[in-house]
C-alpha cells in the first residue's frame, strides 16, 4: 500500500480493462518519473474525450459533432450500408480503402445467453434508415462467431420484404496460414464460397 | 495439475484479455469445465471455429491453477452452423445450453448423463425434424429428470394415485389428484398434459401431432418448472422465438 493519491491512481488504472494490480503501479510509476507536460497532456485528453466524444446520431459511430466523418462525407455512397457491432470494426473495414458506404454500428450482437437481445441493439435505427429507400444494399459484417452470425440471421430476416440486396461477408481461409491447421467449419465456408479462377 | 483428455460441448465463451477467451464446456468425464481459449479471437488461431458454443469437441487441456487451458482441440460434430441458420432454433439452443450450464452446479464433477442428453438434444436441434421450441421443452423437462427433478404427468406426484388428474401444481411436482391438489394448482388442457409426457418419454409421433395453444400452454409450465428448481430464470428463455 502507498500513501494517499499515489494508491488512488494505482487503484483507478487497475480498473481499467486488461490491467492487473502490478501493471497499475507499472504504469503509476511512470507517470511519476515522466515529464511533468506529457502527464497533464495525458490528463486533458482524458476530460476531452468524455466531455466531447459522442454517438452519432446517424450510425451510432463515435464522433465529436451530431453526425461522424463518415456520415457527413458527401463522396460516400448513400446506398449501401454496411452493418457492424462495434466502433471499431468501422476502423477495421476503412482500413481496407475498399469500402465507400456508410456504416451503421449495431452496438453489439444477439446473445441470449448474456440477456441481450434485438431490442437492446441499434436494430430499430437501422430499420428507421433503411425505410426511406435510398439504400439498395446491406451488408452484414458482424463478427463470423456464432453470435455475429445469429445476428446477420436475424437481420436478414427482418429485412426480407424490403427487397434489398442483402450480403454478408465472406469467411473461409485467412491469408498468410497453412490450410492443414484450418478448422473443418471454416474450411467448409471456404469451399462453399470458393470462386472461378479466370486467368 | 497435469494434462487430461475428454470430449465435451462448448457451453459460452466470454472474451478474456486482448484475444483469449473463457470456454465453458460441458464434458464427458469431468463435467463442466472452464478453460482459457488462449488466442482464439485472432483470425488466424490454431482453434478457428472449433470453441465456439455448439461445438462437440475432443479435447486436450492442461490444468491450471485457477482456470485450466485448452491446449489442443479437434471437432467432433458442430451443431454451429445449422443452428444459426435460423433464428428460432438459434434461441432454443442457447436456451438448452445455458440450463445445461447450471443444471451442473459443480466444476469437475462427471457429468455423463447430462453430457449425452445435451449431445443428443442438439443433433435433434440441428437435424431440423422437430420443431425447435418442442426439441427445447423436450430437453428442458429431459435434463430436470436427469438433475433428479422429474415431472409426473400422468400419477399423482404426491400419492402416486394413477391419473390421468385435472389438476399441476409446479412445487409439488406435477399432475395432482383431487384429495392431494393444494391451492393454487393449476387446471391445464388433458392435451398438454399428454404433450409434455410425450416430450418427457421422446413420443415425437404425439408431440409433433400437438396442437399450436397445447404447446404454447406446455412451454408455460415446463418455463415455470424449470424457474421453481433453478431458483431464478434462464437469462435466454424469454427471448427463444417460438412458432
Amino acid at each position: 500500500m502507498y500513501e494517499g493519491v499515489v494508491q488512488d491512481l494505482i487503484d483507478e488504472l487497475g480498473r481499467l480493462p486488461g490491467v492487473g494490480p502490478k501493471s497499475a503501479q507499472r504504469i503509476a510509476f511512470h507517470l511519476l518519473a515522466a515529464d511533468p507536460g506529457d502527464v497533464h497532456r495525458l490528463a486533458q485528453v482524458l476530460t476531452v474525450v468524455k466531455e466531447k466524444v459522442r454517438f452519432c446520431k446517424t450510425c451510432g459511430n463515435v464522433a465529436e459533432d451530431e453526425e461522424c466523418r463518415i456520415c457527413r462525407d458527401p463522396r460516400r455512397d448513400r446506398s449501401v450500408i454496411c452493418v457492424v457491432e462495434e466502433s471499431k470494426d468501422v476502423v477495421a473495414i476503412e482500413k481496407t480503402r475498399e469500402f465507400r458506404g456508410r456504416y451503421h454500428v449495431l452496438g453489439g450482437a444477439i446473445s441470449p445467453i448474456e440477456g441481450i437481445g434485438p431490442d437492446d441493439l441499434r436494430v430499430r435505427e437501422l430499420m428507421t434508415r433503411l425505410a426511406d429507400g435510398e439504400v439498395t444494399e446491406l451488408i452484414l459484417a458482424t463478427d463470423p462467431n456464432l453470435e455475429g452470425e445469429a445476428t446477420a440471421t436475424y437481420l436478414a430476416r427482418l429485412v426480407k420484404p424490403m427487397d434489398l440486396r442483402v450480403t454478408r461477408l465472406a469467411s473461409g481461409l485467412p491469408v498468410g496460414g497453412d490450410l492443414e491447421y484450418a478448422d473443418e467449419v471454416t474450411l467448409g465456408r471456404a469451399f462453399e464460397g470458393r470462386r472461378l479462377l479466370d486467368v | 495439475m497435469g494434462l487430461y483428455r475428454d470430449e465435451g460441448v462448448v457451453l459460452r465463451t466470454q472474451k478474456l484479455g486482448e484475444a483469449d477467451r473463457i470456454i465453458t464446456l460441458l464434458t464427458r468425464s469431468h463435467g463442466r469445465v472452464r478453460a482459457v481459449g488462449k488466442g482464439v479471437r485472432r483470425t488466424r488461431s490454431k482453434f478457428g471455429a472449433r470453441l465456439e458454443p455448439f461445438t462437440h469437441v475432443d479435447l486436450q487441456i492442461y490444468e491450471g491453477r485457477s482456470l485450466d487451458v485448452v491446449q489442443q482441440a479437434e471437432t467432433v460434430s458442430s451443431y454451429g452452423d445449422r443452428v444459426v441458420g435460423d433464428y428460432g432454433r438459434y434461441t432454443s439452443g442457447t436456451a438448452m445450453l445455458e440450463t445445461a450450464e447450471r443444471l451442473t452446479a459443480e466444476e469437475k464433477e462427471p457429468a455423463n448423463q447430462q453430457f449425452l442428453l445435451l449431445v443428443g438434444g442438439l443433433r435433434t436441434l440441428a437435424g431440423g425434424e422437430h420443431p425447435p421450441g418442442l426439441v427445447l421443452d423436450a430437453f428442458l423437462l429431459r435434463s430436470l429428470a436427469v438433475a433428479g427433478y422429474a415431472a409426473s404427468f400422468y400419477d399423482c406426484a404426491r400419492c402416486t394415485r394413477p391419473g390421468p388428474h385435472p389438476f399441476f401444481h409446479i412445487a409439488a411436482g406435477g399432475s395432482m389428484c383431487g384429495s392431494c391438489r393444494p391451492s393454487g394448482s393449476a387446471t391445464p388442457a388433458r392435451e398438454t398434459l399428454d404433450l409434455l409426457a410425450a416430450l418427457l418419454s421422446g413420443d415425437w409421433l404425439t408431440a409433433d401431432a400437438s396442437d399450436l395453444r397445447h404447446r404454447r400452454e406446455g412451454s408455460g409450465l415446463v418455463a415455470a418448472y424449470l424457474q421453481w428448481h433453478l431458483e431464478r430464470g434462464l437469462r435466454s428463455l424469454p427471448m427463444v422465438e417460438r412458432t
